[in-house]
């Protein structure tokens, strides 16, 4: 029998003074007491998780459940620093095979070894949200972006640095604070005119607020487009509490990288946001779920919480109302599923990140069955606005179907990656060649991949295509998240494939069988196209598999898996038998 | 509560307020197939072979969790239903040993799924379990319909001793750091065996009887660990 890892007392004391604070939270602790453990000893053993079943009365085989589920979470050993070096398509394009080689080669272990001396493991990762500095490595917390593969060494102990991104745009509401790589205080944000909208909030009823978020025909920025208004309503008007507000920072859409710059940069405006949904709703308590790579994000909001609450901004009586509301963090673990909004909810009670049944829908029943609002990070940064300017001021901006502003990431073969703000309305044509510049010197454009990696290819005969949701669903191209990444002649699209491929068979959860076995057959499929050695017959494999995955797949990671793919067939058909 | 009228297939029928689409089917004799459905385990919608098509919903609904609705129009055998049940029983096919799942092995036939659509696809391959005198774990046969999971807990048992491990394709059920069953919670109920639709879960002495071996020898191997203390010798 294998030996069980045996830990004193005082080896285990500081798990136990942290849990000890963790108890009385039950399983929805779960996460946060792994991540503790997991800093404590660089990996959680049987005996600490243990330790952490006991204190939480979680099942021991539940625990092993979610430890197993999440990708940042270790059960066996692995190197002080993880180099997680991101294999999506855009960082692939810009080198990351190499880097991930060169690293392998300097420190003499492959993909998931440990060095010798015990310091590093290296990972492949998916999307690191930072494509307009591909290649990328996350060297536990510190980003190296763009990391050189000719430098392994100094990727290996890098200086701290923090990877400034490129904000422009036609307009600067959303990103008035943003791009000057740094974090805009709560003394700069109220100078600039922060929290003037959650101060005209409190002199309304919560009903006259949401209307006017209704009344601006705010949609959700997610990538599902739901109208905002509607959803608070239903929150507001569900039976049950307390009600909860959830931010959903999980930002994890390959070549999507808005939420990460708005949390790094204007962390306030988010927290107004939230402020203003609690009170419309009718919620007492929030949360912001942050994607487990983004520990920088993660570490610059709850400063921003704090110096909120410290200004009255936050907790009982909030700018002397009678209106109460507090948030609490909480740090994802590695799974693309956590962003959508169940499995997410499902994260925060401590458990596997599944998507659950729809309906009940989390108006109704959502976070631990009481009445939630969820909504993207870049939605939340709307409702300030909205409520300071009102809804007709708003929607002024944008088209008639599509009001507002809008964040789109662009990145990938073109000359200047960024964040760029646009009211909704311009042509893609405007955005790739007048905002970020066009293609690189002598270089043709082969192809747009729009909305991510669950999004759809635009040719050179679509970049007059209006960016508006209205426009773009009649044109079959996604909004999605906003990801617009950019493919010159050199870019080979069954690599590409290939990436996405990968990416969610790895990120499938596993749940509803359509995904589970689907994805995996579909990269299969993508790896011997990509390899040239596609089987005759394997086009119709495709569809069928695609399209079984879009019909019967139980949440929308499954009916997306292969939207790119079933794109890439009709434009290419020569790259499948 | 009051009776909701819908069709299915055509067909008109009544049911209570609340009734899945599924049982509305069967009311009306029509048997929509299904592989993770257990009426006595928590539904779950996984296997979503149960897919009807519903006039005016985009995406196909599962049978066996959606409710029925006034004047709602089902087919339960549409093209894409149809499509998707073939593909579904395929990329099973294509990963899991179901030599002992005779329900799916018909549904592949009444389909006309080919089984070996998938060609050099990688197979859900795992090595017998064979760590307890009361039952073997040969989860290469495991389809993944979660019953025995819940068997254990709230559906049943309130044992806890097995939970999910891994994800995606990768994912399986296991024990607390894949510690054998007696070193675990569990209490050889026999639940999870009695729900296994696919021979995953099988009792020890039903496996040894199979392989031919004799009836003192099988009593010899499944002897439990501890002995049963006599009152009186």
């Amino acid at each position: 029998m294998p030996a069980i890892p045996v830990m004193s007392d005082s080896e285990l004391d500081s798990l136990r003074s942290i849990l000890k604070d963790l108890t009385p939270q039950g399983r929805s602790a779960l996460l946060p007491a792994l991540q503790a453990a997991q800093q404590l000893y660089g990996w959680v053993n049987e005996e600490v998780a243990k330790e952490v079943s006991v204190a939480l009365r979680v099942p021991l085989a539940d625990v092993f459940g979610v430890l197993d589920f999440y990708a940042m979470l270790y059960r066996q050993p692995v190197g002080r620093t993880v180099l997680r070096v991101c294999s999506a398509p855009v960082c692939a394009l810009a080198g990351g095979d190499a880097v991930a080689e060169s690293l392998c080669r300097h420190l003499k272990i492959v993909p998931g070894e440990i060095s010798s001396d015990d310091s590093f493991t290296v990972e492949h990762a998916p999307c690191l949200g930072l494509c307009d500095h591909a290649p990328v490595v996350l060297a536990n917390e510190v980003v190296i972006a763009p990391a050189d593969p000719g430098a392994p060494a100094s990727t290996c102990a890098p200086s701290k640095q923090s990877a400034a991104s490129f904000v422009g745009g036609d307009i600067r509401l959303l990103t008035i604070n943003c791009g000057a790589g740094r974090t805009t205080s709560l003394n700069e944000y109220r100078q600039r005119g922060g929290y003037a909208g959650l101060k005209k909030a409190l002199t309304m009823t919560p009903e006259s607020v949401v209307a006017e978020v209704k009344s601006a025909g705010l949609v959700g920025r997610g990538g599902a487009a739901f109208p905002t208004g509607i959803k608070w309503e239903g929150a507001a008007k569900a039976p049950g509490q307390p009600k909860y507000i959830v931010c959903n920072a999980d930002e994890s859409e390959p070549g999507t990288f808005k939420d990460r710059i708005l949390m790094e940069d204007d962390p306030h405006r988010i927290l107004e946001g939230m402020i203003i949904t609690a009170y419309a709703v009718g919620a007492s308590r929030g949360y912001i779920y942050v994607r487990g790579e983004y520990r920088h994000a993660f570490n610059v909001l709850s400063a921003a919480l704090a110096e909120a609450s410290d200004a009255g901004l936050l907790g009982a009586n909030i700018s002397s109302s009678d209106f109460n509301f507090g948030i609490e963090m909480r740090l994802g673990a590695g799974a693309y599923i956590c962003g959508e909004e169940t499995a997410l909810l499902e994260s925060i009670e401590g458990k596997r990140g599944l998507p659950r049944i729809k309906p009940p829908f989390p108006t109704t029943s959502g976070l631990f069955g009481k009445p939630t609002v969820i909504n993207n990070v870049e939605t939340f940064c709307n409702v300030p606005l909205i409520i300071e300017r009102g809804a007709a001021d708003y929607r002024k901006l944008g088209t008639e179907r599509s009001p507002g502003p809008k964040l789109f990431c662009v990145s990938g073969q073109i000359e200047r990656p960024g964040l760029y703000e646009v009211p909704f309305g311009i042509s893609l044509r405007h955005l790739l060649f007048d905002l970020a510049g066009g293609m690189k010197p002598n270089r043709r454009l082969r192809a747009v991949l729009m909305g991510g990696a669950a999004g759809a290819f635009a040719l050179e005969k679509d970049l007059d295509v209006i960016l508006s949701f209205e426009s773009l669903s009649a044109a079959g191209l996604p909004l999605g998240s906003g990801a617009v990444m950019v493919f010159d002649e050199t870019a080979d699209i069954g690599e590409v494939l290939k990436r996405l491929g990968h990416f969610f068979a790895d990120e499938s959860c596993g749940k509803c069988y359509p995904c589970q076995l689907g994805t995996r057959r579909q990269h299969e499929i993508l790896d011997r196209a990509a390899a040239g050695h596609a089987l005759a017959g394997d086009r119709e494999r495709l569809s069928d598999v695609g399209g079984t995955m879009i019909d019967a797949s139980l949440c929308g990671l499954g009916q997306t898996a292969p939207m790119a793919v079933l794109s890439a067939m009709k434009l290419w058909p020569e790259m499948f038998k | 509560m009051a009776d909701i009228t819908l069709t299915i297939d055509g067909a008109s029928v009544s049911v209570p307020a609340g009734t899945t689409i599924l049982k509305a089917a069967e009311k009306l004799g029509r048997q929509v197939p299904t592989i993770c459905y257990h009426d006595h385990c928590t539904a779950n919608g996984l296997c979503r072979i149960c897919v009807v098509e519903v006039d005016g919903v985009k995406p196909l609904l599962p049978a066996c969790l959606s409710r029925v609705s006034e004047g709602m129009k089902v087919s339960t055998s549409s093209a894409r239903a149809e499509r998707s049940r073939r593909t579904i029983l395929e990329m099973l096919a294509s990963a899991i040993d179901l030599s002992e799942a005779p329900e799916i092995q018909k549904f592949i036939d009444d389909y006309r799924a080919d089984r070996a659509r998938f060609p050099d696809a990688e197979r859900r391959e795992v090595p017998l379990l064979d760590d307890n005198p009361m039952y073997l774990r040969d989860y290469a046969k495991c389809i993944l319909c979660w019953r025995c999971v819940q068997v254990c807990a709230e559906d049943a048992q309130f044992t806890f001793a097995i939970n999910f491990k891994g994800r995606g394709f990768d994912t399986g059920i296991g024990t607390f750091f894949d510690k054998p069953m007696p070193e675990t919670t569990c209490v050889f109920c026999g639940q999870c065996v009695g729900v296994c639709p696919t021979g995953a879960l099988k009792p020890k002495r039903e496996a040894l009887l199979e392989q031919g071996i004799s009836l003192e020898e099988i009593l010899q191997a499944t002897k439990g660990g501890k002995k049963r203390r006599r009152k009186s010798s």
